[in-house]
């Protein structure tokens, strides 16, 4: 292999890394901003409320689960699916640093587990609400 | 009856004598070739290997988040067919998935599926599969393994089978939990 050969593989090779995680990859806060404005298209949205998500999160809403049955009070905390016993990891971004930061898989769990929970889809305001509360927990 | 009805029914009887007279010989004839034709356990086996040399990491990630991602040879594919079919009440959950993450797991479980299971049934459970019955009855498990914490669920393949991930499930690999 010839020595230009190996820089230019290298330099690819650095560049396509650097590429890699910017392709999908957002900050917790610019998924919440998303969440906002998607919220704001609602009548009479003023602003999100971390204490309101707090209570959303911890409170069972018809199901047999709430958000917390899985996640534990404790969003800093490594989670135990309740009904498989699989852990989960942490949920807080301050815990865990890939958590809401790629928006497909914020959509795909909101779905799945607001489904799970309240027994239907969530509105902006209440996603807005929790990620707001998961934002202020601190490891 | 008419003389061609009673032709025609005579033509069956006789059909279903010959039946079963060959039913019994094939039995003793051969036990392997038996097997061959109806399948072990009843036609409900699972496949071999378990997970193909060729892993999927859509599959592993997506179908390991909140189990583990059972082995695809575990059930037929028409099993998975159903299963993929339902994932929005998935035992009682939401687990859907988007149309193309769902398009390429499918694929995945359905060329992988096992390549032994002869009989037309398709469970939504491995544990309601002949096979994982006959492998886990009161002979082989005492019940009371089961109730333990450690143990939790005959779906919690990875408490007694630490390869179960990887498709492993050889007795040689078994440590049952105290």
């Amino acid at each position: 292999m010839s020595e230009k050969f190996r820089n230019t593989a290298a330099a690819l090779l650095v560049a396509l890394a650097g590429l890699a995680p910017s392709a999908h990859a957002e900050t917790p806060n610019e998924i919440l901003a998303s969440i906002r404005q998607e919220a704001a298209s609602a009548p009479g949205f003023l602003a999100f409320s971390a204490a309101r998500g707090e209570r959303l999160f911890n409170s069972k809403h018809g199901s047999d689960w709430s958000c917390s049955s899985c996640h534990t009070e404790n969003p800093a905390a490594t989670g135990k699916h309740a009904k498989t016993g699989k852990a989960i990891e942490a949920l807080a971004p301050s815990a865990n640093a890939e958590r809401f930061t790629n928006p497909k898989k914020v959509e795909k769990w909101f779905k799945r587990n607001c489904n799970d929970v309240l027994n239907r889809a969530c509105t902006a305001q209440e996603k807005g609400d929790v990620l707001a509360y998961l934002l202020t927990v601190k490891k | 009856m008419s003389s061609h009805t009673k032709k025609f029914a005579g033509m069956i009887s006789a059909a279903l004598l010959a039946t079963s007279m060959a039913m019994p010989a094939a039995h003793a004839d051969d036990d392997d070739r038996h097997e061959g034709r109806s399948g072990k356990y009843g036609g409900e086996n699972r496949g071999k290997p378990l997970q193909p040399a060729q892993s999927n990491a859509k599959f592993l990630q997506e179908c390991g988040s909140c189990h583990i991602a059972y082995a695809p040879g575990l059930l037929p594919a028409e099993s998975w067919r159903k299963i993929m079919g339902g994932l929005d009440k998935h035992f009682g959950t939401d687990a859907s998935l988007d149309a193309q993450d769902s398009k390429e797991i499918t694929a995945y479980l359905l060329n992988n599926a096992s390549n032994r299971w002869s009989a037309p049934t398709a469970p939504l459970r491995i544990t309601d599969s002949a096979w994982f019955k006959r492998k886990h009855d009161a002979h082989e498990i005492s019940p009371s393994v089961w109730k333990r914490a450690s143990v939790k669920s005959p779906a919690n393949c990875g408490a007694c089978h630490p390869q179960a991930e990887r498709g492993r499930f050889s007795e040689h690999d078994i440590e049952i939990p105290r």
